[in-house]
Protein backbone atom coordinates (compact mmCIF):
# COMPACT_ATOMS: atom_id res chain seq x y z
CA UNK A 1 0.00 0.00 0.00
CA UNK A 2 2.31 2.27 1.16
CA UNK A 3 4.64 1.87 -1.72
CA UNK A 4 2.07 1.98 -4.41
CA UNK A 5 0.98 5.32 -2.88
CA UNK A 6 4.77 6.84 -3.15
CA UNK A 7 5.10 5.46 -6.60
CA UNK A 8 1.83 7.34 -7.39
CA UNK A 9 3.25 10.23 -5.49
CA UNK A 10 6.44 10.28 -7.67
CA UNK A 11 4.60 9.66 -10.54
CA UNK A 12 2.44 12.70 -10.53
CA UNK A 13 5.18 15.09 -9.04
CA UNK A 14 7.23 13.68 -12.05
CA UNK A 15 4.91 14.61 -14.25
CA UNK A 16 4.57 18.29 -13.00
CA UNK A 17 8.17 18.17 -12.86
CA UNK A 18 9.06 17.39 -16.50
CA UNK A 19 6.17 19.14 -18.09
CA UNK A 20 8.57 19.79 -21.15
CA UNK A 21 8.92 16.16 -21.57
CA UNK A 22 5.18 15.51 -20.55
CA UNK A 23 4.15 17.89 -23.12
CA UNK A 24 6.04 16.14 -26.20
CA UNK A 25 5.55 12.70 -25.35
CA UNK A 26 1.80 13.81 -24.86
CA UNK A 27 1.88 15.67 -28.30
CA UNK A 28 3.22 12.36 -30.16
CA UNK A 29 1.04 9.75 -28.99
CA UNK A 30 -1.96 12.22 -29.33
CA UNK A 31 -1.05 12.68 -32.77
CA UNK A 32 -0.57 8.72 -33.66
CA UNK A 33 -3.90 8.48 -32.18
CA UNK A 34 -5.40 11.18 -34.12
CA UNK A 35 -4.42 8.92 -37.46
CA UNK A 36 -4.97 6.24 -36.31
CA UNK A 37 -8.57 7.67 -35.42
CA UNK A 38 -8.91 9.24 -38.88
CA UNK A 39 -7.58 5.76 -40.01
CA UNK A 40 -10.52 3.75 -37.91
CA UNK A 41 -13.62 6.03 -39.00
CA UNK A 42 -12.81 5.99 -42.83
CA UNK A 43 -12.24 2.19 -42.59
CA UNK A 44 -15.51 1.34 -40.43
CA UNK A 45 -17.65 3.70 -42.77
CA UNK A 46 -16.46 1.97 -45.74
CA UNK A 47 -17.43 -1.50 -43.77
CA UNK A 48 -20.74 -0.25 -43.32
CA UNK A 49 -21.21 0.75 -46.93
CA UNK A 50 -19.90 -2.23 -48.16
CA UNK A 51 -21.90 -4.59 -46.11
CA UNK A 52 -25.15 -2.72 -47.37
CA UNK A 53 -24.38 -3.27 -50.94
CA UNK A 54 -24.01 -6.77 -50.22
CA UNK A 55 -27.72 -6.68 -48.64
CA UNK A 56 -28.82 -4.95 -51.61
CA UNK A 57 -26.84 -6.89 -54.47
CA UNK A 58 -29.31 -9.47 -56.19
CA UNK A 59 -31.85 -5.99 -56.46
CA UNK A 60 -32.30 -4.41 -59.42
CA UNK A 61 -34.01 -0.43 -59.11
CA UNK A 62 -35.83 0.93 -62.14
CA UNK A 63 -36.08 4.11 -61.57
CA UNK A 64 -39.65 6.15 -63.32
CA UNK A 65 -39.81 9.12 -64.77
CA UNK A 66 -42.39 11.34 -63.15
CA UNK A 67 -44.85 11.26 -65.61
CA UNK A 68 -44.86 7.50 -65.52
CA UNK A 69 -48.83 7.01 -64.47
CA UNK A 70 -49.99 4.23 -61.94
CA UNK A 71 -51.65 2.38 -64.80
CA UNK A 72 -48.45 2.45 -66.57
CA UNK A 73 -46.52 1.57 -63.79
CA UNK A 74 -48.42 -1.33 -63.45
CA UNK A 75 -48.00 -2.55 -67.03
CA UNK A 76 -44.74 -2.30 -66.64
CA UNK A 77 -44.41 -4.33 -63.64
CA UNK A 78 -46.33 -7.57 -65.57
CA UNK A 79 -43.84 -7.14 -68.60
CA UNK A 80 -41.12 -7.59 -65.99
CA UNK A 81 -42.61 -10.05 -64.06
CA UNK A 82 -43.17 -12.24 -67.09
CA UNK A 83 -39.28 -12.40 -67.76
CA UNK A 84 -37.09 -14.98 -67.01
CA UNK A 85 -34.81 -15.01 -63.23
CA UNK A 86 -37.61 -12.67 -61.95
CA UNK A 87 -38.10 -13.94 -58.81
CA UNK A 88 -40.66 -11.03 -57.83
CA UNK A 89 -41.59 -7.01 -58.65
CA UNK A 90 -42.23 -4.33 -55.97
CA UNK A 91 -43.79 -0.49 -56.69
CA UNK A 92 -41.24 1.43 -54.48
CA UNK A 93 -42.81 4.87 -54.17
CA UNK A 94 -40.43 8.13 -54.14
CA UNK A 95 -42.04 8.85 -50.49
CA UNK A 96 -41.05 5.20 -49.14
CA UNK A 97 -37.93 6.04 -50.82
CA UNK A 98 -37.11 8.82 -48.80
CA UNK A 99 -38.34 7.52 -45.77
CA UNK A 100 -36.04 4.06 -46.55
CA UNK A 101 -33.23 6.39 -47.30
CA UNK A 102 -34.18 8.18 -43.98
CA UNK A 103 -33.78 4.70 -42.18
CA UNK A 104 -30.49 3.95 -43.05
CA UNK A 105 -29.15 7.28 -42.19
CA UNK A 106 -30.38 6.80 -38.82
CA UNK A 107 -29.76 9.93 -36.25
CA UNK A 108 -28.42 11.98 -39.16
CA UNK A 109 -31.51 11.83 -41.23
CA UNK A 110 -32.64 15.15 -39.92
CA UNK A 111 -29.73 16.23 -42.92
CA UNK A 112 -32.00 14.62 -45.43
CA UNK A 113 -34.89 17.38 -44.55
CA UNK A 114 -32.71 20.21 -45.42
CA UNK A 115 -33.13 19.00 -49.02
CA UNK A 116 -36.04 20.92 -50.53
CA UNK A 117 -37.50 18.63 -52.70
CA UNK A 118 -37.43 15.21 -52.56
CA UNK A 119 -34.39 14.08 -55.66
CA UNK A 120 -36.03 10.65 -55.78
CA UNK A 121 -38.11 8.96 -58.42
CA UNK A 122 -40.61 6.34 -57.96
CA UNK A 123 -38.82 2.90 -58.95
CA UNK A 124 -39.89 -0.39 -59.93
CA UNK A 125 -37.90 -3.12 -57.51
CA UNK A 126 -36.96 -6.14 -59.13
CA UNK A 127 -35.62 -9.38 -57.20
CA UNK A 128 -33.87 -11.42 -59.04
CA UNK A 129 -33.43 -15.61 -58.73
CA UNK A 130 -29.97 -15.03 -59.53
CA UNK A 131 -27.34 -12.76 -59.94
CA UNK A 132 -26.74 -14.07 -63.25
CA UNK A 133 -29.78 -12.72 -65.04
CA UNK A 134 -29.10 -9.12 -64.08
CA UNK A 135 -27.69 -8.34 -67.29
CA UNK A 136 -30.40 -10.08 -69.51
CA UNK A 137 -33.01 -8.54 -67.65
CA UNK A 138 -31.26 -4.63 -67.24
CA UNK A 139 -31.37 -5.06 -71.12
CA UNK A 140 -34.53 -6.02 -71.45
CA UNK A 141 -36.18 -3.79 -69.19
CA UNK A 142 -34.20 -0.58 -70.40
CA UNK A 143 -36.42 -1.15 -73.89
CA UNK A 144 -39.47 -0.18 -72.00
CA UNK A 145 -40.70 3.21 -72.31
CA UNK A 146 -40.60 5.71 -69.11
CA UNK A 147 -37.61 4.55 -67.61
CA UNK A 148 -35.58 6.97 -66.27
CA UNK A 149 -32.56 4.79 -65.60
CA UNK A 150 -31.56 1.10 -64.48
CA UNK A 151 -29.81 0.81 -60.96
CA UNK A 152 -28.74 -2.63 -60.01
CA UNK A 153 -25.55 -3.11 -58.00
CA UNK A 154 -22.58 -3.90 -60.39
CA UNK A 155 -22.79 0.02 -61.30
CA UNK A 156 -23.10 0.90 -57.62
CA UNK A 157 -20.46 -1.52 -56.60
CA UNK A 158 -18.20 -0.33 -59.78
CA UNK A 159 -18.97 3.18 -58.19
CA UNK A 160 -18.60 2.70 -54.40
CA UNK A 161 -15.02 0.38 -55.27
CA UNK A 162 -13.32 3.10 -57.47
CA UNK A 163 -14.84 6.06 -54.20
CA UNK A 164 -13.33 3.76 -51.76
CA UNK A 165 -10.06 3.17 -53.70
CA UNK A 166 -9.94 6.52 -53.68
CA UNK A 167 -10.38 7.30 -50.03
CA UNK A 168 -7.81 4.88 -48.90
CA UNK A 169 -5.25 5.49 -51.18
CA UNK A 170 -5.40 8.93 -50.15
CA UNK A 171 -6.00 7.97 -46.15
CA UNK A 172 -2.59 5.83 -46.64
CA UNK A 173 -0.68 8.97 -48.03
CA UNK A 174 -2.00 10.49 -45.43
CA UNK A 175 -1.05 7.72 -42.40
CA UNK A 176 2.12 7.21 -43.81
CA UNK A 177 3.34 10.94 -43.75
CA UNK A 178 2.18 11.74 -40.22
CA UNK A 179 3.52 8.31 -38.36
CA UNK A 180 6.69 8.54 -40.08
CA UNK A 181 6.57 12.28 -38.39
CA UNK A 182 4.73 11.11 -35.30
CA UNK A 183 7.44 8.19 -35.25
CA UNK A 184 10.33 11.15 -35.05
CA UNK A 185 8.72 13.30 -32.50
CA UNK A 186 8.49 9.97 -30.49
CA UNK A 187 11.71 8.81 -30.52
CA UNK A 188 13.17 11.95 -30.20
CA UNK A 189 11.21 12.61 -27.15
CA UNK A 190 12.34 9.10 -25.89
CA UNK A 191 15.90 9.70 -26.42
CA UNK A 192 15.55 13.47 -24.33
CA UNK A 193 13.98 11.64 -21.86
CA UNK A 194 16.47 8.89 -21.17
CA UNK A 195 19.36 11.95 -21.55
CA UNK A 196 17.44 13.77 -19.10
CA UNK A 197 16.95 10.95 -16.54
CA UNK A 198 20.36 8.81 -17.19
CA UNK A 199 21.75 10.43 -13.77
CA UNK A 200 18.28 10.23 -11.41
CA UNK A 201 18.39 6.35 -12.58
CA UNK A 202 21.75 5.79 -11.59
CA UNK A 203 21.48 7.62 -8.44
CA UNK A 204 18.92 5.41 -7.96
CA UNK A 205 20.84 2.10 -8.83
CA UNK A 206 23.45 3.41 -6.53
CA UNK A 207 21.38 3.96 -3.21
CA UNK A 208 19.63 0.36 -3.60
CA UNK A 209 16.40 1.07 -5.63
CA UNK A 210 14.79 -2.21 -7.50
CA UNK A 211 14.56 -1.91 -11.11
CA UNK A 212 10.64 -2.18 -10.78
CA UNK A 213 10.89 0.58 -8.25
CA UNK A 214 12.73 2.86 -10.36
CA UNK A 215 10.40 2.06 -13.21
CA UNK A 216 7.20 2.37 -11.57
CA UNK A 217 6.91 5.93 -11.84
CA UNK A 218 8.25 6.42 -14.88
CA UNK A 219 5.63 3.75 -15.97
CA UNK A 220 2.90 5.15 -14.32
CA UNK A 221 4.43 8.67 -16.05
CA UNK A 222 3.89 6.91 -19.60
CA UNK A 223 0.42 5.56 -18.58
CA UNK A 224 -1.13 8.29 -17.39
CA UNK A 225 0.20 10.30 -20.52
CA UNK A 226 -0.91 7.63 -22.83
CA UNK A 227 -4.78 7.96 -21.15
CA UNK A 228 -4.49 11.41 -21.48
CA UNK A 229 -3.82 11.42 -25.16
CA UNK A 230 -6.24 8.65 -25.57
CA UNK A 231 -9.04 10.88 -24.22
CA UNK A 232 -8.06 14.43 -26.27
CA UNK A 233 -8.37 12.37 -29.33
CA UNK A 234 -11.28 10.82 -28.98
CA UNK A 235 -12.78 13.80 -28.04
CA UNK A 236 -11.03 15.56 -30.97
CA UNK A 237 -12.07 12.66 -33.27
CA UNK A 238 -15.29 12.89 -32.15
CA UNK A 239 -16.12 16.52 -32.45
CA UNK A 240 -14.14 16.71 -36.00
CA UNK A 241 -16.43 13.74 -36.91
CA UNK A 242 -20.01 14.53 -35.66
CA UNK A 243 -19.32 18.25 -38.01
CA UNK A 244 -17.73 16.77 -40.85
CA UNK A 245 -20.63 14.47 -41.05
CA UNK A 246 -22.92 17.71 -40.76
CA UNK A 247 -21.22 19.33 -43.05
CA UNK A 248 -20.12 16.97 -45.92
CA UNK A 249 -23.98 14.82 -45.22
CA UNK A 250 -26.21 16.64 -47.70
CA UNK A 251 -23.41 16.88 -50.65
CA UNK A 252 -22.42 13.11 -49.92
CA UNK A 253 -25.77 11.91 -49.51
CA UNK A 254 -26.19 11.29 -53.23
CA UNK A 255 -22.57 9.29 -53.08
CA UNK A 256 -23.43 7.24 -50.36
CA UNK A 257 -25.66 4.39 -50.32
CA UNK A 258 -26.43 4.31 -46.80
CA UNK A 259 -25.34 6.42 -43.79
CA UNK A 260 -22.71 7.31 -41.82
CA UNK A 261 -21.99 4.61 -38.92
CA UNK A 262 -23.44 6.78 -35.88
CA UNK A 263 -21.56 8.79 -33.33
CA UNK A 264 -21.68 7.28 -29.86
CA UNK A 265 -20.94 3.68 -31.61
CA UNK A 266 -17.84 4.93 -33.24
CA UNK A 267 -16.70 7.36 -29.96
CA UNK A 268 -16.63 4.12 -27.46
CA UNK A 269 -14.81 1.55 -29.92
CA UNK A 270 -12.52 4.71 -30.68
CA UNK A 271 -12.24 5.32 -26.73
CA UNK A 272 -11.72 1.94 -25.75
CA UNK A 273 -8.86 1.04 -28.60
CA UNK A 274 -7.18 4.65 -27.76
CA UNK A 275 -7.05 4.31 -24.35
CA UNK A 276 -5.32 0.47 -25.19
CA UNK A 277 -3.09 2.29 -27.58
CA UNK A 278 -2.01 5.35 -25.87
CA UNK A 279 -1.05 3.11 -22.81
CA UNK A 280 0.71 0.68 -24.59
CA UNK A 281 2.51 3.40 -26.23
CA UNK A 282 3.13 5.02 -23.28
CA UNK A 283 4.18 2.42 -21.24
CA UNK A 284 6.31 0.65 -24.29
CA UNK A 285 8.23 4.19 -24.61
CA UNK A 286 8.93 4.38 -20.79
CA UNK A 287 10.09 0.64 -20.68
CA UNK A 288 12.34 0.81 -23.72
CA UNK A 289 13.74 4.39 -22.92
CA UNK A 290 14.98 3.15 -19.72
CA UNK A 291 16.17 -0.45 -20.65
CA UNK A 292 20.13 0.18 -21.41
CA UNK A 293 19.93 2.05 -17.82
CA UNK A 294 19.17 -0.93 -15.86
CA UNK A 295 21.69 -3.66 -16.20
CA UNK A 296 20.59 -5.11 -13.32
CA UNK B 1 33.44 -6.41 7.69
CA UNK B 2 34.90 -6.20 4.07
CA UNK B 3 37.47 -7.78 3.00
CA UNK B 4 39.20 -7.91 -0.69
CA UNK B 5 41.00 -11.00 -2.08
CA UNK B 6 42.73 -10.66 -4.77
CA UNK B 7 40.03 -8.51 -6.67
CA UNK B 8 41.49 -7.51 -10.40
CA UNK B 9 38.74 -5.70 -13.06
CA UNK B 10 39.85 -4.45 -16.14
CA UNK B 11 37.53 -1.97 -18.67
CA UNK B 12 39.00 -4.00 -21.87
CA UNK B 13 42.45 -2.65 -22.10
CA UNK B 14 42.39 -0.26 -19.59
CA UNK B 15 43.05 -1.29 -15.37
CA UNK B 16 40.67 -0.30 -13.45
CA UNK B 17 42.19 -2.55 -10.70
CA UNK B 18 44.78 -4.84 -9.91
CA UNK B 19 45.19 -7.73 -7.57
CA UNK B 20 43.73 -5.83 -4.42
CA UNK B 21 44.00 -7.50 -1.36
CA UNK B 22 42.18 -5.30 1.80
CA UNK B 23 40.67 -6.03 4.55
CA UNK B 24 38.36 -3.12 6.30
CA UNK B 25 36.26 -3.94 10.10
CA UNK B 26 33.33 -2.76 11.17
CA UNK B 27 33.74 0.76 12.62
CA UNK B 28 37.41 1.57 11.23
CA UNK B 29 37.47 4.77 9.46
CA UNK B 30 39.61 4.27 6.17
CA UNK B 31 40.80 6.86 3.61
CA UNK B 32 41.33 5.31 0.45
CA UNK B 33 43.91 7.66 -1.89
CA UNK B 34 45.59 7.80 -4.79
CA UNK B 35 46.18 10.04 -8.13
CA UNK B 36 43.10 10.38 -10.39
CA UNK B 37 42.67 7.32 -12.60
CA UNK B 38 43.83 4.83 -9.82
CA UNK B 39 40.96 2.81 -9.45
CA UNK B 40 39.64 4.45 -6.32
CA UNK B 41 36.12 5.00 -7.65
CA UNK B 42 36.39 1.08 -9.61
CA UNK B 43 37.27 -0.36 -5.85
CA UNK B 44 34.11 1.43 -4.44
CA UNK B 45 31.79 0.30 -7.70
CA UNK B 46 32.89 -3.08 -7.00
CA UNK B 47 31.70 -3.27 -3.38
CA UNK B 48 28.32 -1.94 -4.24
CA UNK B 49 28.15 -4.18 -7.13
CA UNK B 50 27.65 -1.33 -9.78
CA UNK B 51 30.61 -3.09 -11.79
CA UNK B 52 32.01 -6.81 -11.22
CA UNK B 53 35.44 -8.23 -10.42
CA UNK B 54 37.45 -10.23 -12.90
CA UNK B 55 38.93 -12.24 -10.70
CA UNK B 56 39.35 -12.42 -7.13
CA UNK B 57 36.23 -12.23 -4.29
CA UNK B 58 35.21 -9.17 -1.72
CA UNK B 59 33.60 -10.90 0.96
CA UNK B 60 31.03 -7.90 3.17
CA UNK B 61 29.30 -9.05 6.24
CA UNK B 62 29.74 -12.75 5.35
CA UNK B 63 28.83 -13.10 2.21
CA UNK B 64 30.26 -13.24 -0.82
CA UNK B 65 29.21 -10.08 -3.20
CA UNK B 66 30.16 -11.81 -6.41
CA UNK B 67 27.61 -14.65 -5.46
CA UNK B 68 24.52 -12.20 -5.06
CA UNK B 69 21.83 -12.52 -7.48
CA UNK B 70 20.42 -9.34 -9.36
CA UNK B 71 17.76 -9.53 -6.77
CA UNK B 72 19.37 -9.15 -3.59
CA UNK B 73 21.75 -6.60 -5.23
CA UNK B 74 19.36 -3.66 -4.03
CA UNK B 75 19.36 -4.99 -0.82
CA UNK B 76 22.90 -5.11 -0.87
CA UNK B 77 23.31 -1.81 -1.61
CA UNK B 78 21.01 -0.48 1.12
CA UNK B 79 23.40 -1.92 3.83
CA UNK B 80 25.33 1.13 2.40
CA UNK B 81 25.45 4.39 2.07
CA UNK B 82 26.97 6.56 -0.63
CA UNK B 83 28.06 10.03 -0.82
CA UNK B 84 29.71 11.34 -4.09
CA UNK B 85 31.98 14.02 -5.44
CA UNK B 86 28.93 15.44 -7.62
CA UNK B 87 25.42 13.80 -9.35
CA UNK B 88 24.68 12.60 -5.56
CA UNK B 89 21.19 14.24 -5.63
CA UNK B 90 18.17 13.85 -7.69
CA UNK B 91 17.41 17.09 -9.48
CA UNK B 92 13.42 17.34 -9.44
CA UNK B 93 13.60 16.70 -5.99
CA UNK B 94 13.40 19.10 -3.15
CA UNK B 95 16.08 18.15 0.00
CA UNK B 96 13.48 16.66 1.85
CA UNK B 97 12.46 14.96 -0.92
CA UNK B 98 15.83 13.40 -1.72
CA UNK B 99 16.42 12.19 1.82
CA UNK B 100 13.00 10.62 1.97
CA UNK B 101 13.78 9.07 -0.85
CA UNK B 102 16.43 6.56 0.73
CA UNK B 103 13.54 5.58 2.68
CA UNK B 104 10.69 4.92 0.48
CA UNK B 105 13.34 2.68 -1.62
CA UNK B 106 12.89 0.48 1.89
CA UNK B 107 9.39 0.89 2.07
CA UNK B 108 8.64 2.56 5.10
CA UNK B 109 5.83 3.68 6.14
CA UNK B 110 5.24 7.44 5.16
CA UNK B 111 4.67 9.03 8.89
CA UNK B 112 7.61 7.43 9.78
CA UNK B 113 9.55 9.46 6.86
CA UNK B 114 8.19 12.48 7.60
CA UNK B 115 9.46 12.08 11.59
CA UNK B 116 12.64 11.20 10.83
CA UNK B 117 13.57 13.43 7.64
CA UNK B 118 13.17 16.47 9.58
CA UNK B 119 15.50 15.02 12.53
CA UNK B 120 18.24 13.77 9.70
CA UNK B 121 18.19 17.51 8.12
CA UNK B 122 18.88 18.89 11.86
CA UNK B 123 21.39 16.68 12.27
CA UNK B 124 23.65 17.21 9.37
CA UNK B 125 22.42 21.35 9.57
CA UNK B 126 20.20 21.60 6.74
CA UNK B 127 16.59 21.77 8.00
CA UNK B 128 16.45 25.35 6.87
CA UNK B 129 16.98 24.57 3.33
CA UNK B 130 14.49 21.34 3.38
CA UNK B 131 12.02 22.91 0.60
CA UNK B 132 14.53 23.76 -1.60
CA UNK B 133 16.04 21.92 -4.74
CA UNK B 134 19.56 21.14 -4.95
CA UNK B 135 20.50 23.75 -7.84
CA UNK B 136 18.93 26.32 -5.09
CA UNK B 137 21.93 25.61 -2.54
CA UNK B 138 25.03 25.30 -1.87
CA UNK B 139 27.39 22.66 -3.26
CA UNK B 140 28.47 22.00 0.62
CA UNK B 141 24.96 22.15 1.56
CA UNK B 142 24.02 19.47 -1.79
CA UNK B 143 26.96 17.65 0.18
CA UNK B 144 25.05 17.37 3.16
CA UNK B 145 22.19 16.80 2.10
CA UNK B 146 23.84 13.40 0.07
CA UNK B 147 25.33 12.65 3.58
CA UNK B 148 21.67 12.46 5.49
CA UNK B 149 20.56 10.20 2.44
CA UNK B 150 23.21 7.69 3.07
CA UNK B 151 22.41 7.49 6.88
CA UNK B 152 19.25 7.47 6.59
CA UNK B 153 18.71 3.94 6.76
CA UNK B 154 21.33 3.58 9.40
CA UNK B 155 23.73 1.77 6.90
CA UNK B 156 26.60 -0.70 7.90
CA UNK B 157 28.51 0.77 5.61
CA UNK B 158 29.24 4.96 4.49
CA UNK B 159 31.02 5.20 1.41
CA UNK B 160 32.23 8.87 0.04
CA UNK B 161 33.93 9.11 -3.26
CA UNK B 162 35.47 12.65 -3.05
CA UNK B 163 32.60 13.86 -1.04
CA UNK B 164 35.23 17.21 -0.52
CA UNK B 165 36.36 17.25 -4.03
CA UNK B 166 34.57 20.32 -5.27
CA UNK B 167 34.74 21.94 -1.84
CA UNK B 168 36.49 25.08 -0.33
CA UNK B 169 38.53 23.76 2.54
CA UNK B 170 36.17 25.09 5.44
CA UNK B 171 33.33 23.67 3.26
CA UNK B 172 35.19 20.44 3.18
CA UNK B 173 36.16 20.36 6.86
CA UNK B 174 32.36 20.70 8.01
CA UNK B 175 31.81 17.72 5.66
CA UNK B 176 34.46 15.99 7.21
CA UNK B 177 33.37 16.91 10.53
CA UNK B 178 29.98 14.76 9.49
CA UNK B 179 31.76 12.06 8.89
CA UNK B 180 33.66 11.65 11.67
CA UNK B 181 30.64 12.19 13.67
CA UNK B 182 28.53 9.14 11.75
CA UNK B 183 31.75 6.73 12.13
CA UNK B 184 31.53 7.95 15.96
CA UNK B 185 27.86 6.21 16.13
CA UNK B 186 29.42 2.95 14.83
CA UNK B 187 29.58 3.20 10.92
CA UNK B 188 32.47 2.28 9.11
CA UNK B 189 33.54 4.98 6.82
CA UNK B 190 35.18 4.47 3.50
CA UNK B 191 36.45 8.10 2.44
CA UNK B 192 38.17 8.15 -0.95
CA UNK B 193 40.19 11.61 -0.99
CA UNK B 194 42.49 13.69 -2.90
CA UNK B 195 42.73 16.25 0.06
CA UNK B 196 46.27 15.74 1.39
CA UNK B 197 45.16 18.62 4.57
CA UNK B 198 42.27 16.35 5.68
CA UNK B 199 44.28 13.10 5.15
CA UNK B 200 47.24 14.68 7.55
CA UNK B 201 45.08 16.08 10.05
CA UNK B 202 42.49 13.36 10.44
CA UNK B 203 45.43 10.50 11.66
CA UNK B 204 43.30 7.89 10.19
CA UNK B 205 44.12 4.48 8.41
CA UNK B 206 45.06 5.00 4.71
CA UNK B 207 44.96 2.87 1.82
CA UNK B 208 46.85 4.23 -1.21
CA UNK B 209 46.06 2.85 -4.42
CA UNK B 210 48.18 3.28 -7.70
CA UNK B 211 47.68 2.24 -11.41
CA UNK B 212 45.12 -0.11 -9.82
CA UNK B 213 47.27 -1.92 -6.83
CA UNK B 214 47.61 -1.09 -3.47
CA UNK B 215 50.66 0.89 -3.14
CA UNK B 216 50.30 1.31 1.01
CA UNK B 217 48.15 0.26 3.79
CA UNK B 218 49.04 2.23 7.27
CA UNK B 219 47.43 3.18 10.22
CA UNK B 220 47.84 6.98 11.39
CA UNK B 221 48.79 7.28 8.29
CA UNK B 222 49.74 10.37 5.71
CA UNK B 223 49.44 11.60 2.68
CA UNK B 224 52.56 11.02 0.47
CA UNK B 225 52.47 13.52 -2.31
CA UNK B 226 55.16 11.61 -4.53
CA UNK B 227 52.12 9.25 -5.28
CA UNK B 228 49.95 11.87 -6.30
CA UNK B 229 50.92 12.94 -9.75
CA UNK B 230 47.73 15.38 -9.86
CA UNK B 231 47.26 17.32 -6.91
CA UNK B 232 43.96 19.59 -6.75
CA UNK B 233 43.93 23.22 -6.61
CA UNK B 234 42.28 22.76 -3.41
CA UNK B 235 45.53 21.57 -2.00
CA UNK B 236 47.74 23.89 -3.39
CA UNK B 237 45.70 26.85 -1.86
CA UNK B 238 45.59 25.45 1.54
CA UNK B 239 48.44 24.91 3.49
CA UNK B 240 49.20 23.75 7.31
CA UNK B 241 46.83 22.01 9.36
CA UNK B 242 43.34 23.09 9.71
CA UNK B 243 41.22 23.31 12.90
CA UNK B 244 39.15 20.17 13.52
N1 LIG C 1 33.66 2.68 -17.71
C1 LIG C 1 34.98 2.66 -17.97
N2 LIG C 1 35.39 2.28 -19.18
C2 LIG C 1 36.70 2.23 -19.47
N3 LIG C 1 37.67 2.55 -18.61
C3 LIG C 1 37.32 2.96 -17.38
C4 LIG C 1 35.96 3.03 -17.00
N4 LIG C 1 35.88 3.45 -15.71
C5 LIG C 1 37.18 3.62 -15.32
N5 LIG C 1 38.03 3.33 -16.31
C6 LIG C 1 39.48 3.38 -16.24
O1 LIG C 1 39.89 2.65 -15.12
C7 LIG C 1 40.92 3.33 -14.44
C8 LIG C 1 40.51 3.59 -13.00
O2 LIG C 1 39.41 4.50 -13.00
P1 LIG C 1 38.77 4.99 -11.66
O3 LIG C 1 38.48 3.82 -10.80
O4 LIG C 1 37.62 5.84 -12.03
O5 LIG C 1 39.90 5.88 -11.03
P2 LIG C 1 39.87 6.97 -9.89
O6 LIG C 1 38.51 6.94 -9.28
O7 LIG C 1 40.95 6.58 -8.96
O8 LIG C 1 40.16 8.27 -10.53
C9 LIG C 1 41.19 4.59 -15.23
O9 LIG C 1 42.29 4.35 -16.08
C10 LIG C 1 39.98 4.79 -16.04
O10 LIG C 1 40.26 5.40 -17.28
MG1 LIG D 1 37.06 8.50 -9.11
Amino acid sequence: MTSLKATLRQAFSQINRNKMMTTASLFSITAILLVLGIFFVVIVNINSMSQDIKRDFDQIQVNLYDSVTAEQSADMMNQINAMQGVADVAYQTRETALENWKEKWGENADLLDRMPTNPLPNAILINLTDIAYAKTIVAAVSKINGIENISYSQDTVDKLLRLTRMIQIVSLVVIIVLVAISITVVSNTIKLTVLAREREIVIMRYIGATNWFIRGPFLLEGIVIGVIAAVISAAAIGFLYYYAVGHLGVDFALLMPTGFVPLPFLIENLFIIFVALGVSIGACGSIISMRRFLGR
Amino acid sequence: MIEYKNVSKKYGKNIGVADINVRIDDGEFVFLVGPSGAGKSTFVKLLLKMIDADKGSIMYNGYDVAKLTPRMVPRHRRSMGIVFQDFSLLPKKTVFENVAFAMEIVQRPYRTIQRQVPQVLELVGISAEANKYPTEISIGEQQRVAIARAIMNNPDVLIADEPTGNLDPDTGWEIMRLLEQVNRRGTTVLMVTHSREIVNAMNKRVVAIKDGRLVRDELGGFYHPEEDDDPSPAQAKTEGALPL
